[in-house]
């Protein structure tokens, strides 16, 4: 079957599935049972069941607080839970380290940008490749051992990067770049692996609105060509605008699931976390270790509201 | 003041085991901090194992290239042992182990407990283990002159030990050249800047900081091996004070480039001999004990290093560019 017919059937299949927190999907690729987590004695994420489709894009949302990033930071091997087992294409990733749950085809991005600023837009490309047996110690000091794999890689981090239009950027350093162009730099370096599933923290956050249309562009481009997308957002157009499915945390619990349209104008979901949607956030749990950002993160914040208002306001 | 004999000296310096030592546990620290970004705060201990290791398995009676290897593997083995705990842990803490570490070296080995083995306090003669190395060399017994330096050919600071010694520095620099602009050398490098973004694009991350720490060690441990076969074994002579100015020699050269720790000794050591030397010819020793400028000498060390770090961070050869970009 085409892949386009995939993800068509993928997306006409969440049609019947009920519309219940941790409801059973057709094909899911990532399913969690009974994860939690306590942060001194608050129950940062605490999931009973989830299931995520395949081939279709889900959003997670939910206040600040809620979980999402720990949840993220759980299913791929950041964090350690108390309990819980997940399971990723049918073999379990329960306290797999993070690097095997990347190689196990499960690739996720950071809420605040990690690229790695003293390095070429390149080099950091490259470094998202996999099998590159030069980066064995050994294999390394023999250059013909490497180069034939290198030269393909960098082809494909060179075509990447022009698909997210970075190509004029490839010989600067990355901490050059703008706060978009670092976002779609570390998509774009997510991809180079060809991983089944992309998960993406903020996607959104302190990207300026001529970058959104791109970016939203890439993510269903992404879907298109057969990765399924599991991404946090709090830019609420954006949600409506591209997912498939919408799962709803709050106090870290799955309080609610479904198609955007519907959960969207669900009463539980806007009382817990729309209504307040227009409030300053000054907090997010992703923060509770990253102390120092504080500030940085609720500029951030502060103008990605600032984006939604004036694009609410916009006949 | 004979400013002939001044620069001699500085040359006779520059070329010297001190300066090929501290060269070779530079490139070591920069396989640390410039490629991996590590804090090792203990490369002495890394020289002293190194030079224990030689010297005792000589006295043992090894042949000079197992003594080599047992001095290599000690390096590796303190390596594993600093790493294995604490590499998982944040940057902070290795900086806090090694240099403990370091120190817990330097006291075993100084320790009366071991005198028969480490010599204690006193240390071990160079003379109890100098002699296979020696034996190693093709050359005739003899005093050699090129220009204005004369050196014994064989014996204790000797043209042999130059020959050997600078051959291990260009091999050091070519395997680390090599490494840097390979795949692996990329990885450490995204592990310099964020270990975080590393583990999520696939990569173990332990496994390469383990070998960085490793392999830096082991060029670590060769300098502490032709240190001490220009003098002796003393434990104390490889202690804190050495670890301070390899990074000194790191930072002035410009970390994470190939010839920056190179360049960096050649500095280090020629600027102070001449320092000394300078001051010695022009301050009458009624204003200053010799004893006094040799302090004065580690005092202008300390004020350059205060002036690098504030004036050209990125020391001599590394790229305003790459550090202009703050990552952290």
């Amino acid at each position: 079957m085409p892949i386009e017919d995939v993800v068509e059937q993928a997306r006409r299949d969440l049609a019947t599935v009920p519309r219940v927190p941790g409801a059973p999907k057709p094909a899911p690729i990532l399913v969690a049972d009974g994860v939690r987590r306590t942060f001194g004695g608050v129950n940062a994420v605490d999931v009973a069941h989830l299931e995520v489709q395949k081939n279709v894009i889900t959003a997670l949302i939910g206040p600040n607080g809620a979980g999402k990033t720990t949840l993220f930071n759980l299913m791929t091997g950041f964090d350690k839970p108390d309990t819980g087992r997940w399971d990723f294409e049918g073999t379990s990733l329960a306290g797999v380290a993070a690097s095997r749950v990347a190689t196990a085809g499960m690739v996720r991005t950071f809420q605040l940008t990690k690229a790695l600023a003293r390095m070429t837009v390149l080099d950091n490309m490259r470094l998202g490749a996999r099998d590159q047996p030069g980066e064995g110690l050994l294999s390394a000091l023999v250059k013909p051992l490497w180069a034939p794999r290198e030269r393909e890689i960098t082809d494909k981090a060179l075509s990447l990067l022009e698909r997210f239009k970075l190509d004029a950027k490839k010989d600067d350093f990355a901490g050059s770049l703008s706060g978009g162009q670092r976002k779609l730099l570390e998509m774009a370096r997510a991809l180079m692996s060809d991983p089944r599933l992309v998960m993406l923290d903020e996607p959104m956050a302190g990207v300026n609105p001529a970058l959104t249309q791109s970016l939203l562009g890439h993510i269903t481009d992404l879907r298109d060509t057969g990765t399924t997308v599991l991404f946090v957002e709090h830019d609420m157009h954006m949600v409506r605008h591209i997912s498939d499915w919408v799962v709803v945390m709050a106090q870290g619990q799955v309080v609610a699931e479904g198609p955007p349209s519907e959960v969207m104008a669900d009463q539980a979901v806007i009382d817990a976390y729309l209504g307040a949607h227009h409030d300053m956030d000054l907090g997010d749990d992703a923060l509770l270790d990253e102390g120092s950002v504080i500030d940085a993160e609720a500029d951030a914040e502060a103008e990605a509201e600032l984006t939604t208002k004036a694009e609410e306001k916009a006949p | 003041m004979d400013f002939g004999q001044l620069a001699t000296n500085v040359l006779t310096e520059m070329l010297g085991p001190t300066a090929i030592a501290y060269a070779l546990a530079a490139i070591g620290l920069n396989i640390h901090f410039g490629l991996t970004g590590l804090i090792n705060m203990g490369q002495a201990g890394f020289m002293l194992l190194g030079a224990y290791g030689f010297a005792i398995s000589t006295i043992q009676g090894a042949p000079v290239w197992l003594a080599f290897l047992v001095a290599v593997a000690a390096a590796v083995v303190f390596a594993l042992l600093l790493g294995l705990p604490t590499l998982k842990l944040r940057g902070d803490y290795l900086a806090i182990v090694t240099i403990a570490a370091a120190e817990i070296v330097r006291m075993i080995g100084r320790s009366t407990a071991l005198t028969e083995v480490t010599g204690g306090a006193e240390g071990l003669t160079g003379n109890s283990f100098k002699a296979t190395f020696q034996d190693a060399s093709p050359f005739p017994d003899d005093r050699w002159t090129l220009g204005p330096i004369t050196l014994a050919t064989n014996a204790s600071n000797s043209w042999w030990l130059r020959i050997v010694g600078w051959s291990l520095v260009l091999l050091a620099c070519l395997f680390v050249w090599r490494l840097m602009r390979s795949p692996w050398g990329r990885v450490l490098k995204g592990i310099r800047e964020d270990e975080d973004a590393v583990r999520a694009l696939g990569k173990n991350v332990y496994g390469y900081k383990l070998q960085a720490l490793v392999l830096g060690g082991v060029f670590g441990a060769l300098g502490g091996i032709v240190f001490v076969l220009a003098s002796s074994v003393q434990a104390d002579s490889l202690g804190r004070p050495v670890t301070f100015n390899t990074w000194t020699i790191l930072l002035l050269g410009g970390a994470a480039t190939v010839l920056g720790p190179v360049l960096g000794s050649l500095l280090f050591w020629g600027a102070l001999v001449f320092v000394r030397g300078f001051l010695r010819g022009v301050v009458p020793p009624d204003a200053l004990s010799v004893q006094q400028i040799e302090q004065i000498g580690w005092v202008l060390v300390g004020l350059t290093l205060m002036a690098l770090i504030v004036f050209r961070p990125q020391g001599i050869l590394g790229d305003k560019k790459e550090l202009a970009i703050n990552a952290h």
